[in-house]
C-alpha cells in the first residue's frame, strides 16, 4: 500500500509532504499551489493573516478534507485513504473545541488514552500542562487558556510523531503561553514533527524552526525566522518622527532617497552603517526634530510579513515573492 | 490473542464508560428519560382523569406499555439526539475523527449507551407499574423487537436532526417533536380520541407504532398488530439510512 519510492526523493522521507496542494471551495480558493516539507524533530509555523489558508492545509493534512488538487503525504500515508493507520501516529488539536463540555480534564484525558496503544500517563500529562488545580472542574468552566492547554495535552496523549497544533497560543494568557511554547520546544527533543499555525508574528518566532508565510493560499516566504528578516531589501534605516520632515533635504543630506512611508514613518534607502545612522539622526538633532523610534539593518519579522502580506502602502513597493 | 483483543475492545468500553457517564451527569436528560414517564405513569394511575381505550379497566394496564414505548422514544430520540447534537456542534465528533477510536467503535458505543439505559428504563418502569397494579402478559418475549425497531427508528430521527441542525435548534426541536409524538402516539391518550384525520396520521408515525406494538406485546389476548408492526420496520429502517447519508461530523 505505500506508495513507490520516488527516485528524486532524499533518503529520508519528510514527516508531512505537501505538493501542489490547491483547496477550493465553491468559487474561493483557499489553497493555491502550496508545496512544502516539514522532518521529524522539527518545528514549523504556518504564518499568515486570518483566511490565507492556514486552517485549510492543516485539515487537509489530518485527512478532514480532500485536496481539490495536489498532493499530501503525512509519514508517507495518504491522510483519506489511510485515516486508520495513520490516527495512532498523529496529535490534532483544532482551533477551538473538540472535549466534552462535561468533562473533566482528567477524565478526557484518560479517555483518550485509552484510544492509543502506548499513551503517555494523564496524570503526568495533567500536570505538564498545569491542570492539576483544575483536575475537578468540567471543561465548559475552564477559562480559554486552559481549555487551550487541556487541548494541546489531548493532542500529545498519544505520542504522536506528527502533531498539528491550530493556533496553540491564540487568545491565551502570558503564563498559558510561556507553558504552551516550552512543551512546544519539548517535541522538538522527542523527534516529533510539528506543524502549527499562527497569526501572531512574534509566536512564530519564538516557537519554530521554519516560518512558512502564506497569504491568499500561496507561499510568499519560507525559511527560518532569521533568514527571513535578513531577506529583505538589502539595507534601510527606518525611523519615526513628526509627519511632514522635508524628505528632499534629508535625503541629500544623507545621500540617498528618503520617503515617508506613512504619515511619521520614514524610510532611508541607504545601507545601515554607524555613519549612515549618524547622518541621519545628526540631521534630525540640526533641524531640532524629535526621534520617536529607530530602527537600522535588521528588519523585525512583522517587517517582513506586513510586506509580504500587507494591504500595499503607497508608494507601493513591489511585493517581492521572496523564496528564500 | 487475549491481549489483542483487550487492546481492540478498550476504546470501546472507555467510551461507553464516557457515553454512560454523561447521559447520567445531564440532569435534564434523566428528567427527560426517566422522570416525567414515571410522573405520568404514577399521577395518571392514581388519579383517573384520562380516556381508556374500550375495554381497559385500571388507567395503568393502558398506561404501562405506553410509558414504556415513551421511555424507548425520549433515550433514543431526545437524549441521544440531543447530546449527539452538541458533540458535534463543540467539534468533539470532529476531533475523535482524528484519533484511532474510529466512527464504528464511536456509534457502536451510542447504540450500547442507549440500549443500557433503555434496559434500566424497562425495569424501573415496570417495576413501578407492577407496584401500581399492572399484570403483563400477552407475547412478552416480543418486546424486544420492539425495543430494537423502536430504537432504530427514533436514534434515526434524532441524529438525522443532530446531523444537521444547530445544537441549539435540534436541542428545540427534539424537545418539541418529543411532546407532540407524546400526544400523538397513543401513550397517555388513547388514539381514538383523537380527530379522525389526525388518528389516521399519528398511526402513521412511529411513536403510535411503537406504542401499539408494546401494548399489543404485554397485553394478554390481543390481536397482532400488523399494520403497526409494519410502520415500526418502515422507520426502523429509513430514519437511520436519513440520517446516515445526511450527517455531517462537523
Amino acid at each position: 500500500m505505500s506508495p513507490a519510492p520516488d527516485p528524486r526523493e532524499p533518503e529520508e522521507t519528510p514527516a508531512i509532504e505537501v505538493a501542489h496542494l490547491t483547496i477550493r471551495y465553491a468559487e474561493v480558493i483557499a489553497v493555491d499551489s502550496l508545496s512544502f516539507h516539514v522532518r521529524a524533530g522539527e518545528i514549523v509555523a504556518l504564518l499568515g493573516p486570518n483566511g490565507a489558508g492556514k486552517t485549510s492545509t492543516v485539515e487537509t493534512l489530518e485527512g478532514y478534507r480532500p485536496p481539490t488538487a495536489g498532493r499530501v503525504r503525512v509519514l508517507g500515508l495518504d491522510p483519506r485513504r489511510d485515516h486508520a493507520r495513520l490516527t495512532p501516529r498523529i496529535g490534532v488539536m483544532l482551533q477551538s473545541g473538540g472535549v466534552y463540555t462535561a468533562m473533566r480534564p482528567p477524565e478526557v484525558l484518560r479517555l483518550f488514552a485509552s484510544y492509543y496503544d502506548h499513551p503517555r500517563d494523564p496524570d503526568e500529562l495533567l500536570e505538564r500542562v498545569g491542570l492539576t488545580e483544575q483536575r475537578s472542574t468540567s471543561w465548559r468552566h475552564l477559562s480559554g487558556g486552559e481549555q487551550q492547554r487541556l487541548s494541546l495535552a489531548l493532542a500529545l496523549i498519544g505520542r504522536p510523531a506528527v502533531a498539528f497544533l491550530d493556533e496553540p497560543t491564540a487568545g491565551i494568557d502570558p503564563a498559558g503561553r510561556q507553558t504552551i511554547r516550552s512543551i512546544v520546544a519539548s517535541l522538538r527533543d522527542d523527534g516529533v514533527c510539528t506543524l502549527l499555525t499562527t497569526h501572531d508574528l512574534e509566536e512564530a518566532e519564538r516557537l519554530a524552526d521554519r516560518v512558512l508565510i502564506i497569504d491568499q493560499g500561496r507561499l510568499v516566504a519560507a525559511g527560518a525566522p532569521a533568514e527571513l528578516r535578513k531577506a529583505g531589501p538589502a539595507g534601510e534605516i527606518r525611523f519615526g518622527g513628526p509627519p511632514g520632515i522635508d524628505v528632499g533635504s534629508l535625503g541629500h543630506a544623507v545621500g540617498s532617497t528618503t520617503e515617508e512611508v506613512e504619515p511619521g514613518e520614514y524610510v532611508v534607502k541607504v545601507a545601515p552603517t554607524p555613519a549612515a545612522v549618524a547622518a541621519v539622526t545628526g540631521w534630525l538633532a540640526e533641524h531640532d526634530l524629535p526621534l520617536s523610534d529607530l530602527r537600522a539593518g535588521r528588519q523585525s519579522l512583522e517587517d517582513v510579513f506586513l510586506r509580504m502580506t500587507g494591504p500595499e502602502h503607497d508608494p507601493p513597493p513591489k511585493p517581492e515573492r521572496s523564496r528564500r | 490473542m487475549t491481549t489483542t483483543l483487550a487492546t481492540r475492545t478498550r476504546p470501546y468500553a472507555a467510551q461507553v464508560r464516557a457515553e454512560l457517564t454523561l447521559s447520567l451527569r445531564q440532569g435534564e436528560q434523566l428528567l427527560v428519560s426517566v422522570g416525567i414517564p414515571l410522573l405520568l405513569l404514577t399521577f395518571f394511575s392514581l388519579v383517573d382523569v384520562l380516556p381508556k381505550p374500550a375495554g381497559v379497566e385500571q388507567p395503568v394496564d393502558f398506561l404501562a406499555p405506553g410509558i414504556l414505548a415513551l421511555a424507548i422514544m425520549s433515550t433514543a430520540m431526545v437524549s441521544l439526539g440531543i447530546g449527539t447534537g452538541f458533540e458535534r456542534q463543540y467539534k468533539v465528533l470532529k476531533r475523535l475523527g482524528s484519533t484511532p477510536l474510529g466512527r464504528p467503535r464511536l456509534i457502536a458505543a451510542k447504540i450500547t449507551m442507549v440500549l443500557a439505559i433503555e434496559a434500566a428504563q424497562v425495569v424501573v418502569i415496570s417495576a413501578v407499574a407492577v407496584a401500581l397494579g399492572w399484570r403483563p402478559g400477552g407475547p412478552i418475549l416480543l418486546v424486544a423487537p420492539a425495543v430494537v425497531f423502536g430504537t432504530a427508528a427514533f436514534a434515526g430521527i434524532g441524529l438525522l436532526l443532530a446531523g444537521t441542525l444547530k445544537g441549539t435548534v435540534n436541542l428545540a426541536l427534539c424537545n418539541g417533536l418529543y411532546l407532540v409524538l407524546l400526544l400523538l402516539g397513543g401513550m397517555i391518550i388513547p388514539l381514538e380520541q383523537l380527530p379522525t384525520g389526525i388518528e389516521a396520521l399519528a398511526k402513521l408515525l412511529p411513536a403510535a407504532a411503537l406504542a401499539q406494538v408494546m401494548d399489543a406485546s404485554v397485553t394478554g389476548g390481543s390481536a397482532f398488530p400488523a399494520f403497526a408492526w409494519a410502520v415500526l420496520v418502515v422507520w426502523a429502517i429509513s430514519a437511520p439510512i436519513a440520517a446516515a447519508a445526511s450527517f455531517r461530523w462537523e
